[in-house]
């Protein structure tokens, strides 16, 4: 593979297709929410059986893991020469 | 007919013909073991026992059972992944330690006792710290060190527990130990140390990410995975495993979100992974045993193929720093979309492996009715969902293009990618297989619609939750940096400590030193000026002169008899 054809332009570096991906993802979670309406959970606790239990726990543990990973570099980071003698 | 052998001895014996067979008829040899010992493995028949006499102890050098069988297939398909993707290479040294390594985790899978395991365990230590030390530099010289240290160290607990039982019942059989004896104790912290519990993790993310490009992918699958056997026959439903690896399962979360370099991402995953492992063996039902033994093979898949595909960006673009990566879908294409089945298999979305194993150690949680675990392992998958499942593709193959242009990878290692990546499919769509080399027999259905569903949504809003991150801003940018880790407190805290120990208490033990160094050299001339040819100790008296003193003597005596 030469160098020319790997700086054609790929279809992720229009911003116009990133977005219809996120879209996608959007239209699918949304789906998967509704979905929710239309089984049997067999919930083995009882906030397993709220509606969308899993979409809420997903989206905001994602969160809450990234924003205290944050925090938690304030006290852990250093720099790439730390350990060097 | 020549009686069954451990078929980790295939490896091991001719890992040491490697350095002695040339060129093509090497790689033929390093790519032919592991299937040996596979074909052999399979030949085997559970139940099999092989015993024999050693200073009057007697040593099950070979114990065929279902659990056991499943790890002796599992090493062997990662042994063949392993050597095929490091095929390319012409280094007989690693070629050699590596098999020896692969082949002693399969022999302390198959051993039946205590002293067998000891020396297979203390054998995957001292052979595989040359796949660290291969990189050649001083840091994976020090790194490898510690691993040295910290491996060599758990075996030596081992070998103790194991003396300490043979004290207390008079048998070294490795079978259940428990926790209530000092033995047992000792023993459960050198499988705690390789299975990198909390606090005696560090030599994990210390070391794997300094070792070569082919090593960390060996490594990955073997050391921890044996461990994690090692809990399961020795200490299956001891209460506190469960809240260990829950534990395991959170905590090295945070550090993933914040690591730059991907292969340490990737060791503080596996450390989560391990947790899943952990928290199965600890709750100790059969469906969580189960759970256990294939999430253990599922994963030593999925890891060994997220590391490959990392060591193959390390390998062309000579760097994992996600600081530095991004954009090399377009010129590593194929290694992005391995790795991409990989990040899904650890993630466990449907049709990949992560979800039909994964999820029996979460059902075993809830059905003994401990939501705080549950929701813990819960959570700790969205956890996964952001470190395996995004990070490592995202920060390496897209974002932000780094304007990298590399080769793809070399064809072997992207045969072993393919083969692992087919892999985790085939066990995603069609469990049957994996579940029927399972311990015990399974009664557990992964695909329901509540399963899927429930799934999915966690996933797909995790991955929604990071571009409202990303696209927000508020994703934590990633830049060259270390974060401390418990690695600190030995590598840090620990040196200070003697420096300043030294500091204070080196003068005064100079002066001490110095004090009696000088009494002695008195002595010395002292006893030199008496005893020497003429001094006094040395000359000879008459006897006439030694009777006059005992005179005096016996009139001193005299004198103060009356006196008194």
């Amino acid at each position: 593979m030469s160098d020319r054809d790997d700086d054609k332009s790929h279809w992720l570096d229009h911003s116009g297709n990133v977005n219809k991906l996120v879209w996608t993802l959007v239209g699918f979670g949304a789906l998967l929410f509704i979905a929710d309406a239309f089984y049997d959970k067999h919930a083995h606790f009882s906030a397993e059986g709220y509606f969308g239990f899993y979409a809420i726990v997903g989206f905001f543990t994602f969160i809450g893991i990234v924003l205290a990973g944050k925090q938690l570099r304030k006290i852990l980071m250093r720099p790439e020469d730390y350990y060097d003698e | 007919m020549m009686s069954e052998f451990n078929p980790g001895l295939i490896m091991i014996i001719g890992g040491f013909l490697v350095p002695l067979v040339p060129g093509l008829a090497r790689r033929a040899l390093l790519l032919g073991l592991p299937v040996a010992g596979m074909v052999y493995t399979i030949a085997l028949d559970p139940g099999t026992l092989v015993t024999s006499t050693f200073f009057g102890y007697s040593l099950e050098t070979l114990r065929v059972d279902k659990l056991s069988l499943v790890w002796g297939y599992i090493f062997h398909i990662a042994a063949f992944l392993g050597a095929l993707y490091a095929i390319h290479e012409d280094d007989r040294l690693q070629g050699t330690m590596a098999q020896i390594y692969m082949g002693s985790a399969v022999a302390a899978v198959f051993a039946g006792d205590l002293i067998t395991l000891f020396v297979f365990w203390e054998l995957t230590a001292v052979s595989s710290v040359f796949l660290i030390w291969a990189t050649g530099s001083e840091r994976s010289y020090r790194a490898g060190m510690r691993y040295l240290i910290i491996q060599v160290g758990s075996g030596v607990l081992l070998l103790a527990g194991a003396i300490l039982i043979l004290n207390d019942t008079g048998s070294i059989t490795f079978n259940h130990i428990g926790i209530e004896t000092l033995g047992g104790k000792l023993i459960f912290l050198a499988f705690g140390i390789k299975c990198a519990f909390p606090f005696l993790h560090n030599w994990l993310q210390d070391s794997y990410p300094e070792a070569t490009v082919t090593g960390t992918v060996i490594l990955s699958a073997f050391t921890t995975k044996l461990a994690v056997y090692a809990l399961a026959r020795g200490y299956a439903g001891t209460e506190i495993l469960i809240y260990i690896g829950a534990t395991m399962t959170a905590f090295p979360v945070f550090f993933a979100v914040i690591e730059n370099n991907l292969r340490r991402v990737l060791a503080y995953s596996l450390n989560n992974q391990l947790g899943f492992m952990v928290c199965g063996i600890g709750l100790g039902s059969e469906l969580a045993l189960n759970g256990t033994a294939s999430h253990a093979f599922a994963h030593i898949l999925y890891k060994a193929l997220l590391f490959m595909s990392m060591g193959a960006v390390l390998f062309r673009a000579g760097t994992v720093n996600a600081s530095a990566l991004g954009g090399l879908y377009k010129s590593m294409p194929w290694t992005a979309g391995f790795c991409i089945i990989g990040a899904m298999s650890i993630s466990a979305f449907p049709l990949f492996s992560g979800f039909v194993s994964k999820s029996m150690v979460l059902m075993a949680a809830a059905e003994q009715h401990r939501w705080i675990v549950w929701a813990v392992l819960i959570m700790a998958s969205a956890g996964v969902m952001e470190h395996s499942g995004i990070k490592i593709p995202y920060f390496a193959f897209f974002a932000h293009d780094s304007g990298r242009r590399v080769k793809e990878a070399p064809k072997n290692m992207l045969w072993a990618m393919g083969i692992a990546a087919f892999l985790c499919i085939g066990i995603g769509v069609y469990p049957a297989p994996l579940y029927a080399i399972l311990p015990y027999p399974v009664d557990y259905q992964p695909y329901t619609t509540a399963h899927v569903i429930t799934s999915l949504q966690l996933l797909v809003f995790a991955a929604l939750a990071f571009v409202y991150l990303i696209k927000s801003g508020l994703y934590p940018a990633e830049t060259p940096s270390v974060n401390l880790d418990f690695d600190w407190v030995y590598r840090r805290v620990l040196p200070k400590l003697v420096r300043a120990f030294i500091a204070v208490f080196g003068p005064i033990d100079r002066g001490l030193r110095s004090a009696a160094l000088s009494g002695i050299g008195w002595v010395m001339t002292a006893t030199k000026r008496y005893s020497s040819a003429d001094g006094m100790m040395a000359k000879t008296y008459p006897a006439g002169s030694m009777v006059a003193w005992v005179l005096i003597l016996l009139a001193v005596y005299l004198v103060f008899y009356f006196i008194g």
